[in-house]
Formats: structure tokens, C-alpha cells, sequence
């Protein structure tokens, strides 16, 4: 009997399934780059073959994991990963429009949500100290040339 | 002698006040980072890149190694005292550390890993001032086959020595070397795999995909194992050992050392696998092999030195032949190349100021360690303490205005949180990260390597095995992951990550 709630499950199952799909996506996004001879390389031989190599990686981990599902992945922490990622993109999207402080701001108080022991106060201390000491430490002191006010706020 | 003109150098260039006071900022902030939990040595490095392009070459690479090593010293002090490891290669140091602190003996566990450190931190010094000269003089002769061969036998060692399933680390290796593909090829022009985004062109930056992984992903993982522990500090009475005690750490101490540098050498060894392999080395050969987890003196000598020198030895084969042996390794060749300095064997002859100032300072850090660290043992005990749900966020700025200002650009922290989700992805799977990091920045070189030794051969692939040198290393290369394979050894391998 094949046990598919472990396989599904499977540690080795999910990386065997990660790394073929990579594989034959490196395979088919680069199958029109020149693949050259073996004594003039090609742009298109050394992705080929590793592709080709991680993609049957993916394969026998596959199927040896259907043979023997090994230890599960577990639970995954959705909300943590969003809010970590949330977080980031936010400050990517808001560093020149809102300025440093603003978005470090949004930074600290949105990864800090993630946290079970999160508290408001504390939060917002904390996202505003960080946010004061970058804008002196990185903007006037190493003078990186970020605004620490931006356009949106008429920086 | 060439070491004592090439020592003199070095110290020459590391005794300047500014290298200094570079070396005491490095090893204070590598403490600070060692001390505070989930905070690894790849991604301070990582974050305080930037930073250091301002400094001239010689002092950032001093200061950037002081974090690296200073990291090693301060994850034994909450080993220590709180039994929670600063950092992973001070894990070991827990088992029998912490018990010592719950006998009163905190203080001396704490003189004993500074002294064990600080030997390990000299001798290896000494070691690296001794062969690196040689080696990169022989390493002047490598033309592309052995480049290539050598940075084969680099992966296959970060695969054998990497934990978990071999096939999965050789998964990720083969995904390091795919994404290292991406940018524009150097030989024909081509833009592979950029999709037009013009911020590929150059490739994908590895301080991002390491502050990205090592950073970002590990702040999930700890998010998610996040628990209300209360961790109680040990007190600290007498620091000095007994005589007892000193007779008792000589031989750990000794055999500590010489694993470590020996391990610390081979590509994906470093700190880590040195301490493990030191305590399960020191429990076999200890007469009181019976003591340990019961607060074994030995059991804090022996991995703490061999952490440290682990730590040191991995800048040989950087130094000499320019190729990383660990993510951190990694980053200081990426610093390297910033500050226009071409890693490899010519660095000794070309830049020696550079060369002898770092493997001086290291000696000079070192001391400073030793000199500091003990009495402001206060402070780290205090700042080991922070919690965590205070210093993630603090991380996460450091990040992202560090990773930001690499180029200027919005693109490498969306990339930073790509790779953020990956870390956590992959951490799950148990896939490490680290030989993946490492293969991407040893991918082009190989690719590059491989390419020109195939034109060389006029494309026929023995080449790699009619050259003596070539031959040699892939043949260590062959033994080595055989002998991963091999069900003994394996069994071996798998017990002494399991130590925990």
C-alpha cells in the first residue's frame, strides 16, 4: 500500500518536485541559446546540462520518496511568511515615496505584527527609535543617498 | 625568511591606529552579532558590506574578518551562561558549558573557551602565515583545468560535509550553479534568463540572496519556533581555572586546534563542523569521556577551539586561491572584488599589505577578544537577553537599508524577500542553503574555467585527468564523496551532526 498522506507530506517529496520543476524550467526557458560544440561552449550548454542534472535530482528524489515518504514538512507559517515579505515589499515600494523614516516605520510595525508577543506600544517605540537612529546613522552620518522624507510627503 | 618579511608587513599595516581601531570595531560587532541569538556571520557580513566600501581595502577586509571570528567568541558566552547558542558552531559548547554554569562554575567555562579560542586564534595565525605563502605560490602555476578541478573538489566538499540527505545538497548545488547562469555571458553577449529586467544583467547579487536567505529566512524559521522561555543567566563567581582545570584542557585544547585548522581548510568545513567533530573526537579519546554532558571542562575546550581555528583556517584556501570555503568566505571575495582587488594567488605578491595586514590582524583581534571580552562580559550577558520579538524588526531594517544601498535600487530588496521565502522554504525541506550560495558565486568562474580548459583541449574532457595537479584534486574529490557514500562513514557523518 502506498501511504500517499505521507508522501504528500514528504520533506524529500516537496524538494524533489522544487528542484525538477526548476530543472525543466532552466531546460525550457534556454533551449534557444546557442548550445555551441564541447571545445566552443555555447551560452546554451552549461544551463542545459545542469538543468537536465537538477531536474533528474528532482526526479529520483520524487520517486524515492514514494518508496519512502521520510519525515513530513509540517505545518507552515503562512501568515508569518506574508507579513516577513509584506513587510520588505512595502519598503521597497514606499523608501522614495514616503522617505526612510516612513517606511522603516511601516517596516518595523508590519514584520513586527508576525510576532505572537506583538503589542502595539511596544511596536511603534521601537519602529520610530529604529527609524530615527537609521535616518542619523545611514543618511547623515554615512550619507547614503536616500530621502529621509520623500516625494509623496514633498521631499 | 620570507614569513618574518611578509609577518613584518602585516604587522606594519595592521598596527595603524585606523586599521585598529577597524580590527576592535570588527571583532566588537562580530561578539555583538555572536551573543545575540539568530543573527548569524553571513548575514552581518552581508549587512555591513555597504558600509565597509567606504573604508580602504585593507581595513574593511580587517574589519569584516574581525566579525567572522569575533562571531565564534561571543556564541560560546550564552552557550554559556543562558544555554542558548549565539551561533550554530557554539552549539556543542551547550552541552557541557551550560552545565558548568549550573554548577558555579560559569566563570571558568567562560576563561576557558576565551583561552581555548585565543590559542586555537594564534596558532592558527601562525599556520596560515606558514602555508598560505606556498600554496599560492603553487597555485600561480593553476592554469583553467585546475581551477576548474579545484572548484569541483570545493563543491563536492561542501556536500559531504553539509548535513542531511547528500542528494538534496547536491540538489542545491546544481541550483546555486543555475542561478549563478543568470545575467549577461561574459564569452558570447548573451542575456540568459533576464527576461529584459535590466537589474539582471549583471546577475543576481549574492550579498542579496545571502542577506535574503540567511537573513530574511531564518527570521521566519525563528518566527515560527518563537516560544514565551524564560532564560535564566548563570551567575559568575571565580573566573580562573584550578589547577586541576588547567591540567585537565591542555589536550583538548591541543587536539581542538589542530582538527579545527585541519577542517576549517576544506571547503564547507569552517566553524561548525569543527566544533562538532571536536567534542565527539575529545568524548572518545577523554579519559573522562564518561563526564561529558555533566559539565566536562574538556567538553567547552575542545569545540571551542576548534570553532575558532576552524573559523581562521577557512581564509587559507580564500586567501591563497581565491575560492570560498563558506558563504562567509564567499562575501569576503565579493568584498574583495568590490574594492577592485582580484581575489586569487596573486593577491600575497601584488597586495601584500593586504595580504599579511589581515592575517596579522587576525592575531590582533584575537587579543583584543581575550582583553575585552571577559570583562565586559556584563554587557553581552545583558544584550543576549534582548527579546526576540524586539530584534527581528531591527534585523530586518539593517537589511533593508543595506541591501537597498548596494545599487540604489527597489529591485534587490523585492529580490531580498524572494529569497527570504526561499530560505524558509528550503529550511523546511532541510535543503541548506549554504552550498547553494556557495556554487552560485563559484558558478561563472567554473563555467568560465571549464570553457577555456575545453578550448585548451580542443574539446576533449580528459584533459582534467592527463594534468597531474588536476588529476590529484579530482581524485580527493572522487574519494571524498565515496567515502560520504559509503554506509560506515555515513553513519559516522550522520551521528556527528547529531550531537546536539
Amino acid at each position: 500500500m502506498t501511504d500517499w498522506k505521507a508522501i504528500g507530506e514528504s520533506k524529500d517529496f516537496w524538494s524533489g518536485v522544487i528542484f525538477l520543476g526548476v530543472g525543466v524550467a532552466f531546460v525550457g526557458l534556454g533551449r534557444h541559446y546557442p548550445m555551441g560544440t564541447t571545445m566552443r561552449m555555447g551560452p546554451g550548454y552549461f544551463p542545459m546540462v545542469l538543468g537536465g542534472l537538477l531536474a533528474s535530482i528532482g526526479f529520483i528524489l520524487m520517486v524515492r520518496a514514494l518508496l519512502r515518504p521520510g519525515p513530513g514538512v509540517g505545518r507552515l507559517a503562512y501568515n508569518k511568511v506574508a507579513l516577513v515579505t509584506l513587510s520588505n515589499v512595502l519598503f521597497a515600494l514606499l523608501l522614495r515615496r514616503l522617505g526612510l523614516a516612513a517606511a522603516l516605520i511601516l517596516l518595523v510595525v508590519v514584520s513586527a505584527y508576525a510576532s505572537k508577543r506583538f503589542r502595539w506600544p511596544v511596536a511603534l517605540t521601537l519602529a520610530v527609535g529604529l527609524a530615527v537612529g537609521s535616518s542619523i546613522i545611514f543618511v547623515w552620518l554615512l550619507g547614503l543617498p536616500i530621502p529621509i522624507r520623500g516625494t509623496w510627503l514633498g521631499g | 625568511m620570507e614569513i618574518f618579511s611578509g609577518l613584518a608587513i602585516g604587522f606594519h599595516a595592521a598596527l595603524t591606529p585606523f586599521n585598529l581601531l577597524y580590527c576592535l570595531i570588527g571583532v566588537f560587532i562580530g561578539t555583538l552579532i555572536g551573543v545575540l541569538p539568530g543573527l548569524g556571520p553571513a548575514a552581518t557580513v552581508a549587512m555591513l558590506m555597504p558600509a565597509s566600501f567606504v573604508l580602504p581595502p585593507v581595513s574593511s577586509l580587517i574589519m569584516l574578518a574581525g566579525i567572522y571570528y569575533g562571531a565564534q567568541y561571543g556564541g560560546s558566552t550564552t552557550s554559556i551562561l543562558v544555554n542558548l547558542p549565539g551561533e550554530a558552531s557554539s552549539i556543542v559548547t551547550t552541552l557541557d558549558g551550560y552545565q558548568m554554569s549550573l554548577q558555579g562554575r560559569a566563570g571558568v567555562a567562560l576563561a576557558t573557551a576565551a583561552i581555548a579560542s585565543f590559542f586555537a586564534g594564534t596558532v592558527c595565525t601562525v599556520i596560515i602565515a606558514l602555508f598560505a605563502p606556498p600554496l599560492a605560490k603553487v597555485a600561480l602555476r593553476f592554469g583553467a583545468p585546475e581551477y576548474f578541478s579545484l572548484m569541483v573538489l570545493g563543491l563536492v566538499a561542501s556536500v559531504v560535509l553539509a548535513r542531511g540527505s547528500l542528494l538534496k545538497a547536491i540538489g542545491m548545488i546544481v541550483l546555486g550553479l543555475l542561478f549563478g547562469i543568470i545575467g549577461t555571458d561574459v564569452n558570447s553577449g548573451v542575456q540568459r534568463y533576464t527576461f529584459g529586467v535590466k537589474e539582471l544583467m549583471d546577475g543576481i547579487g549574492f550579498v542579496t540572496v545571502a542577506m535574503g536567505m540567511f537573513g530574511i529566512g531564518e527570521i521566519i524559521l525563528n518566527l515560527e519556533r518563537e516560544g514565551a522561555t524564560d532564560r535564566v543567566v548563570a551567575k559568575i563567581t571565580s573566573l580562573m581555572p584550578t589547577r586541576e582545570d588547567w591540567k585537565r584542557m591542555v589536550a583538548p585544547i591541543l587536539r581542538g586546534t589542530a582538527l579545527g585548522s585541519f577542517l576549517g581548510i576544506l571547503p564547507g568545513g569552517g566553524a561548525l563542523l569543527a566544533s562538532f567533530a571536536a567534542y565527539s573526537v575529545e568524548k572518545k579519546v577523554s579519559k573522562h569521556g564518561a563526564e561529558f554532558g555533566t559539565g566536562a571542562i574538556e567538553g567547552v575546550a575542545a569545540p571551542e577551539s576548534a570553532n575558532n581555528a576552524g573559523a581562521q583556517a577557512s581564509f587559507i584556501p580564500m586567501l591563497t586561491l581565491g575560492i570560498p570555503t563558506s558563504p562567509v568566505m564567499a562575501l569576503m571575495i565579493g568584498a574583495m572584488v568590490i574594492q577592485g582587488v582580484q581575489p586569487g594567488p596573486s593577491v600575497m605578491t601584488d597586495q601584500p599589505a593586504l595580504f599579511w595586514g589581515v592575517i596579522v590582524s587576525m592575531w590582533i583581534g584575537n587579543l583584543f577578544l581575550l582583553v575585552l571580552n571577559l570583562p565586559m562580559i556584563g554587557l553581552w550577558v545583558r544584550l543576549c537577553l534582548v527579546p526576540y520579538h524586539l530584534l527581528y524588526p531591527a534585523i530586518l531594517v539593517f537589511c533593508g537599508i543595506g541591501v537597498f544601498s548596494l545599487s540604489n535600487s527597489e529591485f534587490d530588496v523585492h529580490l531580498m524577500a524572494l529569497f527570504g521565502v526561499m530560505g524558509y522554504i528550503f529550511g523546511k525541506l532541510e535543503c541548506e542553503p549554504a552550498p547553494m550560495l556557495l556554487a552560485m558565486i563559484l558558478g561563472p568562474m567554473m563555467e568560465e574555467h571549464l570553457r577555456r580548459a575545453m578550448l585548451l583541449s580542443r574539446g576533449d574532457p580528459t584533459i582534467f585527468l592527463s594534468r597531474p595537479i588536476s588529476l590529484g584534486i579530482l581524485v580527493v574529490a572522487a574519494v571524498a564523496l565515496v567515502a560520504a557514500l559509503l554506509p560506515a562513514i555515513r553513519a559516522k557523518r550522520e551521528e556527528a551532526f547529531k550531537e546536539e
